[in-house]
């Protein structure tokens, strides 16, 4: 059988398991649909949220931007795992025994106050729509690479399949086939990486084959090799970072605060039955993402060092296959600068933006390119860092069905997280601004009914800007975690440790958190790019990382005005007396 | 910060569970920024010098231990949690 007449068989059985487990768990009622009815079991969660967490960038770029950021690189896999530390310690527990069904339920009653839950609304719809376009863009990517279908074409199936299961299902068909999809990302993932790793070091382990020797006979470690090959062509070494050391700190810092206050990964600790259960269920999430996260520096390292192996220095005539297929797709491309036909990589762009091709080809064989070449580099070679996932099972030889399984995965990796952030956008608009603020009187049947409808009219916003994206949103998606740590965390934070805090304080933190990030973030990614270098920034600090400072800001100045302001009302000081204690957390409840 | 004052909603054993609570989650935050923001930032450089196999140790921190010493912070959290509740009489 070819290959693609494989990757239609595993999306297709896939897509049906979706859609089977989508009518098996159909949500009948408003805490079905919102929490999964409260009941799943802490390690089905936590693999539900591990799906939920990690996106198609996780699945199809992680594994590149460290295979090109070296240690640099570090920042994404610390901070992004880190942040379930401050989850199952600082949050989960105690926002499950307060046992309600969304981000903005806690800060609300927290905060007695309508504004705070508005507040937090907007926070929320804002940082889960920067979010759920790129998954849109992925699905369509992964369609249109793998699957001979165009984007828009991608983008519209993959809108369909969620609208099943997540308006149908809501949070209980999204939890049961979050695990399907899991089951299947990760099994995507590991199987080339345990090829990958058997090939290069002879040890079938990716995380032990990245510390061990390259089995070509030389002796050197893979770091070492890695290390020399990449210094020999001038780039910096990869266990060298070229970031500052306060720069790496903070952005860690940024996306690790940022995850713990990112809503469709806590709201997923809202369904499981006891508040000892959202613990472990933190626990076995970041059990089953490190398995990814501890992969893929071995994947990018090991397929930074097959490609350097493969195309430099090498005549385009005689590269292996897996170049010219992917140049058709815009992965890769060679400009031939000194007309010698063998390709040189060096560090810098090998022309001026992404690769256009004029129709013809060059002596070579090359697709020729009308971009105007850098002339400040020697690099010859473009080179998409999606590369690294996407094309190894083929750079590496493997078998036409690991091709497909890859498909598969990526459009899991997407679809789970789409399906994710869905959910909480659909429940904050039905669930936070109808029922509590602005229709407290709707029953519970126009509520459910309400969820439905924000659920499809978000899908079709997501799916509009996943098929025409705005320029901005590649740029902006330091936004969602800047904005995360900057407003949701330290409001909920507070609200469980600092009996005190109260509804001036946090309103007046989290709006100056927000404005801040924000108004950095938009300074320095939209409005003046081109100030965007390391000596116009605010102590050295980029704005991928300048949540933490956003963050300082909304802690000082909430503590500061609920020092000056009236105290926390007695019956707020015994709701969080209550959330701090397990006992009674009982089931998700209606108020 | 009044928090740990005693109110009349809270008993005896709220708030020594409470303390007990704040003292493990200071010591184990003070591990996993140890480990994430020292060994792999800070003091990377000097732990470099060392190796862990073809690692270099600051570098393993960063792209692989500080994940698995955040698994055990979770589980060890949640193991000793359910103890200190017990003995308080508060588990769920």
């Amino acid at each position: 059988m070819d290959t693609q007449t494989l990757i239609y068989i595993f999306v297709g059985i896939t897509f049906s398991l979706y859609i089977g487990i989508a009518i098996w768990s159909r949500a009948g009622s408003t805490k079905e649909f919102y929490v999964a009815g409260g009941g799943v079991n802490p390690v089905v969660n936590g693999m539900a949220t591990a799906a939920d967490w990690m996106s198609a960038a996780s699945f199809i770029s992680m594994a590149g931007i460290l295979a090109f950021a070296g240690y640099d690189g570090s920042v994404y896999l610390m901070g992004w795992t880190g942040g379930f530390v401050m989850l199952a310690l600082l949050l989960a527990p105690y926002l499950r025994k307060f046992g309600q069904f969304t981000v903005p339920d806690f800060i609300g009653t927290r905060y007695y106050s309508k504004a705070a839950r508005v507040v937090a609304v907007i926070c929320l719809i804002f940082i889960s729509f920067t979010y759920i376009a790129g998954q849109m863009r992925g699905v369509g990517i992964v369609f249109s690479r793998f699957l001979d279908v165009d984007i828009t074409m991608g983008v519209i199936i993959g809108m369909g399949i969620v609208f099943i299961y997540a308006v149908l299902g809501g949070m209980k068909g999204i939890t049961y086939t979050q695990v399907a999809q899991y089951c299947v990302l990760i099994f995507a993932y590991m199987v080339p990486a345990f090829f990958l790793s058997f090939l290069i070091t002879g040890t079938p382990i990716p995380q032990i084959g990245l510390g061990s020797e390259v089995a070509d006979g030389s002796g050197m470690s893979v770091l070492q090799k890695l290390d020399s090959v990449l210094v020999d062509l001038g780039f910096t070494a990869y266990t060298d970072g070229s970031k500052s050391m306060i720069d790496v700190f903070c952005i860690t810092l940024a996306l690790m605060v940022g995850t713990a206050g990112l809503p469709h990964v806590i709201v997923r600790f809202f369904t499981v039955p006891k508040a000892s259960d959202a613990r472990k269920s933190a626990g076995w999430a970041l059990i089953f993402i490190a398995l990814l996260y501890t992969t893929a520096p071995a994947i990018g390292a090991f397929g930074m060092l097959n490609f350097v192996d493969k195309v430099d220095d090498t005549a385009y005539s005689e590269v292996d296959e897996f170049f010219p297929m992917w140049e058709g797709n815009g992965l890769l491309a060679f400009q031939d600068k000194n007309g010698d036909g063998v390709m040189q990589y060096r560090p810098g762009a090998a022309f001026e933006g992404s690769p256009e091709y004029t129709g013809e080809t060059g002596p070579s064989g090359e697709r020729l390119l009308s971009n105007t070449p850098n002339a400040d580099s020697a690099n010859e070679v473009y080179v998409d860092r999606d590369i690294m996932v996407l094309a190894n099972p083929e750079i590496a030889n493997l078998p036409g069905w690991v091709i497909a399984l890859m498909a598969a995965g990526g459009l899991a990796a997407a679809l789970s997280t789409a399906a994710g952030l869905l959910l909480v956008i659909s429940s904050s608009v039905s669930h936070d601004l109808l029922k509590s603020t602005f229709a407290p009187n709707i029953s519970a049947k126009s509520e459910l009914l309400a969820a439905r409808i924000a659920a499809t009219a978000a899908i079709c916003v997501a799916g509009y800007l996943g098929i025409y994206p705005p320029g901005w949103v590649a740029q902006v998606v330091a936004f969602a975690f800047g904005l995360a740590a900057s407003s949701l965390f330290p409001a909920i934070f507070m609200g469980i440790f600092f009996k005190s805090m109260n509804k001036e304080g946090a309103i007046a933190g989290m709006v100056s958190g927000l404005v801040f990030t924000f108004s950095y973030i938009l300074y320095f990614k939209l409005l003046d790019p081109a100030a965007n270098t390391a000596e116009n920034w605010l102590f050295g600090i980029s704005p991928e990382g300048i949540g933490v400072i956003g963050m300082l800001i909304n802690f000082g100045i909430a503590i500061a005005v609920a020092s000056v302001t009236k105290s926390t009302p007695a019956d707020i000081r015994k709701l969080v007396d209550s959330i701090r204690v397990p006992r009674g957390a009982g089931e998700a409840h209606a108020h | 910060m009044d928090d740990n004052a005693t109110t009349d909603q809270t008993s005896e054993a709220e708030n020594s569970y409470w303390r007990e609570n704040i003292r493990l989650l200071v010591s184990l935050m003070a591990i996993w920024f140890a480990c994430s923001f020292g060994a792999g930032i800070l003091f990377r450089d000097f732990l470099d010098q060392f190796s862990l196999g073809g690692y270099p140790l600051g570098f393993w921190f960063a792209q692989q231990g500080s994940i698995y010493v955040f698994i055990a912070l979770i589980f060890f959290y949640v193991v000793r949690m359910k103890q200190i509740e017990r003995k308080y009489d508060l588990d769920d």
